[in-house]
């Protein structure tokens, strides 16, 4: 089940997929983690991780209309496959299972 | 924010993505790169945008978007593939590739010396830290409307001025050559060989550095010397140096400095340096009128600059030209023009007299340059003439290779590869050649010798890697093309090619090339050895049979003499300043008294002595007499200089007198015949003996030859008893003779040898050519046997196109060479042989002998035999 397993920055970018829909290509996925996360990222790692995602059936993409402003390039939009959705809600999931079973004595750090 | 103009990233970026990266995912790549570079634009500015572009676009040299190579696979594969065949073809033909491969190496070989020679002279001088930052004047200097002479030296007063009044010269150092001399220390003597220079000297010269001592002080004030490392040792032994005293030629010297011996690839070579302030001293002290500071005192005087960065050579050269136009206004009929000369363009330089230490002139350099390339040309064509001829043969070959899918490129490479791999295999024989022939190479001119050493260096194997592929693709390059371009139908039909019938007029034209070059040279050998045989042989006007010079060496003349005096096989002792015939002399202006002529004036000092002893023939007056004392009354002068002067007579130039410009006034007592003073080549000069018991650095014996080894024994105990630990060094007059003349032997040892191999590559290649006709003729002749043709003139059917050839090269050859060196080579020189038929026409017959030989072994082969066995074997 290689599948499955995303990375933390795997998961990122798809989330960001999912909340930029229908508008999500490379620019605008990389603007949008910078702006929510605060970390600089590069075209090249969210391209590198997109090729990951499709690879892994997670997205799919079908190339947009040219625009003057890439010098005549068409964007190329990515969305969510079910796929992709059944394994955010499986990681979501994995996730709120745990922090269910974390005991609030955990949490109260002592800070003295 | 996206508005504003809109801007395109670097292209070379975008071409380089473009190249590197998967073509499937290009496109998007390259947009959100550009979105977001117009964003950056916005954000930072162009440059720094453009800047961050190439960071981004290099980020994406990831697996991912690189492009997956698949067509290296395939070259690899076509490469084994072309070389798998080549080797298989060169084996197949052995023969031919034997002779390609052998013709190729030995004139490789020559070349790889040439390389060697080249590179190490080119790498002279480049250890100093600027090299191209430093210039020495040098010095042309014109008598009247003479041909101006080049001298490497400078007046001191060039020097001086260059200092004080030019601008943007870092620094300076004013050099003289006359440092030598013997160095005391306590009870040790050693002689020493140097030169006096000025307190910047390593500062110009950067190269040279200081072991002990301080660079900037060492050579500051009077009577301080820097001795090299090993001079040093030599003196001191292990003791150390600094601050002792040691007396040079009786002035003591304080040892201010220790300096890294200098390296091998320098033209200045010292072991010694005396600071410039006490020769000045010393030179002020005598003359009191200033003559050393004289704008004409150019002789062994060097100036070096260290140019200010950014200067240009042309303004110091204008300030020269500009102070030469007001010196020379202040002389009568002599001017001198100094000339700005960079350091990196003295070795190997222009040909100049008086050199500070090695030199070697350029046109030597090209010389043997063109000579080795048109050796190399030689093999080359051997290449492209077989290749060509084989060609025929390969056709099939290609037709196929072409049928199955080869294109142009393929079949040119393939081809250009197997010259390649043969001229490899060449440079590995030549490489064991060159170590064979280095030794003999180095040992035929001492000036050779003293500039190089052709150690072989990992870079220099680089260069001769290099050369042999260089080699394999301009022999290949040719045949390649041709056969590149046959066409797969006309190939596999075994029809050649129309332009095939030129190029066997081409071929034709290669080999008369061949054997004109060859016969150029082979009778350029024989004529430079027979001047040089002429030369050693030419009656010079006094005997030099039997007579021994020793070098005296400072020495005490009188002492030595009456040493020699006592053996008995020795019958006469003289002492000179210098010896007769050897090329050099040293001349002064004199004026006759009473006259307003003035000559210069070639002299020599002896004692009473040495006129009969060398047998000059007196024509009127006297020998000198035995006299005491250094005041100089008389001289003897020859025939040349009474028809200088307008004397009917000899006997009427007796009791004239002859006034020495800057030195005394002198009687002439006696005339002798005229005779070569400086050598052969040259006309016979002005000349004077004078007379001198103190200035002499021969000393000369007439030997008894009736048993020269026992006696040479007894003189070199005799000298050894006297000088105390001086070296013995002693030569024969005549061989010292020969070895003046060495020059024609150096010209006709090298022209020989290329001579022998440019033959040797011809007859190869005729041997080919020869062999490749018989074979392809072969059914010809069989047809024609069967017919009735006799063997005979089977054979000149054959032959006869090879004579053709042979002939042909012969009439260009011969009037070649006759103009060469009836016009150019022997043009200057005075006394010369004339060049006979016997000169031009031993080496053409020599030539033709081998060729014939060559083409009538071959094609005998082919008219004896036996036509049945050809003919049934289609």
């Amino acid at each position: 089940m290689k599948g499955t397993n995303i990375g933390e920055f795997e998961e990122l970018v798809l989330l960001t997929i999912g909340a930029l829909h229908p508008q999500a290509y490379g620019v605008s996925i990389k603007n949008e983690i910078a702006a929510f996360t605060g970390r600089s990222v590069t075209l090249s790692t969210v391209h590198s991780a997109l090729n990951r995602l499709e690879n892994k059936g997670l997205v799919t993409n079908h190339m947009g209309e040219a625009t003057g402003k890439r010098g005549g390039k068409r964007k190329k939009y990515f969305i969510i496959t079910s796929f992709g959705v059944k394994t955010l809600t499986e990681a979501r999931a994995q996730r709120e299972a745990i922090w269910n079973l974390i005991p609030d004595a955990a949490f109260k750090v002592n800070l003295t | 924010m996206h508005q504003g103009k809109y801007h395109t990233p670097p292209i070379l970026a975008q071409r380089f993505l473009r190249w590197f990266c998967k073509p499937a995912l290009v496109e998007d790549i390259a947009g959100d790169l550009e979105e977001d570079f117009n964003d950056f634009v916005t954000d930072y500015g162009l440059g720094r945008a453009r800047y961050k572009y190439w960071l981004a676009v290099i980020r994406f040299l990831k697996p991912f978007a690189i492009k997956k190579i698949h067509i290296t696979t395939t070259q690899t594969i076509m490469f084994k593939n072309y070389f798998k065949t080549s080797i298989r073809s060169i084996a197949r033909n052995r023969l031919f590739s034997a002779i390609n491969i052998i013709g190729l190496a030995i004139s490789m070989s020559v070349c790889l010396l040439m390389i060697s020679f080249i590179s190490e002279l080119f790498s002279y001088d480049k250890f100093h830290e600027n090299p191209d930052r430093i210039h020495r004047v040098i010095s042309y200097e014109q008598f009247l409307q003479n041909e101006p002479q080049g001298v490497a030296a400078t007046s001191i007063l060039t020097g001086k001025r260059l200092q004080a009044e030019v601008p943007g010269i870092e620094a300076s150092v004013i050099l003289n050559r006359r440092f030598a001399g013997d160095a005391s220390f306590q009870n040790k003597t050693v002689s020493l060989k140097g030169l006096w220079a000025s307190k910047s000297f390593f500062e110009v010269l950067s190269g040279f550095t200081l072991l002990q001592g301080n660079a900037e002080t060492a050579l500051l004030s009077p009577n301080s010397v820097v001795l090299t490392e090993e001079a040093a040792t030599r003196i001191f032994g292990t003791a150390n140096a600094m601050g002792q005293t040691i007396e040079i030629r009786s002035i003591p010297f304080t040892v201010t400095g220790i300096a890294k011996q200098p390296p091998f690839n320098s033209h200045i070579s010292f072991e010694a340096l005396g600071s410039m302030v006490t020769y000045e001293n010393m030179l002020k002290q005598r003359s009191k009128s200033g003559n050393w500071l004289k704008w004409t005192n150019v002789g062994n005087d060097y100036v070096y600059l260290l140019l200010d960065e950014g200067t240009e050579p042309g303004s110091i050269q204008a300030s020269l030209d500009k102070m030469s136009e007001e010196e020379n206004l202040k002389i009568d009929r002599f001017k001198i023009y100094p000339e700005l000369q960079a350091l990196t363009s003295i070795m190997p330089g222009p040909a100049l007299s008086n050199n500070i230490g090695k030199s070697m002139d350029s046109s030597i350099l090209s010389t043997l340059f063109i000579l080795t390339t048109i050796v190399i040309l030689c093999a080359a064509f051997n290449y492209t003439n077989l290749s060509v001829a084989r060609a025929f043969k390969r056709s099939k070959e290609i037709g196929v290779r072409k049928v199955v899918g080869a294109n142009k490129g393929q079949i040119f490479w393939q081809f250009i590869l197997e010259a390649i791999i043969i001229s490899l295999t060449a440079l590995c024989i030549a490489i064991l050649l060159f170590y064979l022939i280095r030794p003999e190479f180095l040992n035929i001119d001492p000036m050779v010798q003293q500039a190089t050493k052709m150690i072989a260096t990992p870079a220099l194997f680089a260069y001769f890697l290099v050369f042999s592929v260089f080699v394999g693709l301009m022999a290949g390059f040719f045949p390649a093309v041709h056969l590149s371009k046959l066409k797969s139908t006309n190939a596999l039909k075994n029809a050649p090619g129309s332009g095939l019938l030129s190029r066997m007029n081409m071929r034709k034209v290669l080999v008369v090339i061949q054997f004109s070059l060859s016969l150029i040279f082979i009778i350029s050998a024989t004529i430079s050895f027979k001047q040089y045989k002429y030369a050693v042989a030419f009656d010079l006007g006094y005997n030099t049979e039997n007579i021994l010079s020793v070098r005296l060496q400072g020495v005490d003349p009188t002492k030595v003499a009456t040493a020699f005096e006592a053996i008995p096989a020795v019958n006469q002792v003289a002492r000179s300043f210098d010896l007769n015939g050897l090329g050099n002399g040293d001349r002064t202006r004199v004026t006759l008294e009473n006259s307003a002529d003035s000559a210069y004036l070639y002299y020599n000092f002896v004692d009473e002595n040495f006129i009969p002893l060398m047998e000059h023939k007196l024509l009127a007056g006297a020998n000198f007499e035995s006299r005491p004392g250094s005041r100089e009354e008389s001289i003897i002068i020859n025939e040349r200089t009474l028809r200088k002067f307008n004397i009917e007579s000899p006997s009427a130039a007796i009791d004239q007198y002859i006034q020495l410009i800057r030195g005394p006034r002198l009687r002439i007592i006696g005339v002798v015949e005229d005779f070569v003073y400086t050598d052969i080549s040259r006309n016979i000069h002005h000349f004077g003996f004078r007379y001198s018991n103190s200035r002499h650095n021969y000393i000369n014996l007439k030997l008894n030859p009736s048993d020269l080894v026992r006696t040479m024994e007894r003189v070199e105990s005799a000298w050894n008893a006297v000088a105390d630990g001086k070296e013995f060094q002693a030569e024969f007059y005549d061989q010292k003779l020969q070895s003046t003349y060495s020059q024609y032997a150096t010209i006709y040892t090298i022209v020989g040898f290329l001579a022998f191999i440019t033959i040797s590559i011809a007859v190869l290649g005729l041997l080919g050519m020869a062999i490749y006709t018989a074979e392809t003729r072969l059914k010809e002749i069989s047809v024609r046997k069967i017919l009735g043709a006799s063997e005979a003139s089977l054979v000149k059917l054959l032959a006869r196109g090879f004579i053709w050839m042979l002939a042909i090269a012969a009439l260009i050859a011969v009037p070649l060479s006759y103009y060469l060196f009836d016009s150019v080579v022997l043009s200057e020189s005075v006394n010369r042989i004339s060049i006979g038929i016997t000169e031009l026409f031993s080496g053409v017959l020599f030539i033709f002998l081998i060729g014939f030989v060559t083409i009538a072994s071959q094609t005998w082969k082919t008219a004896k035999s036996n036509p049945a066995q050809t003919l049934r074997s289609e």
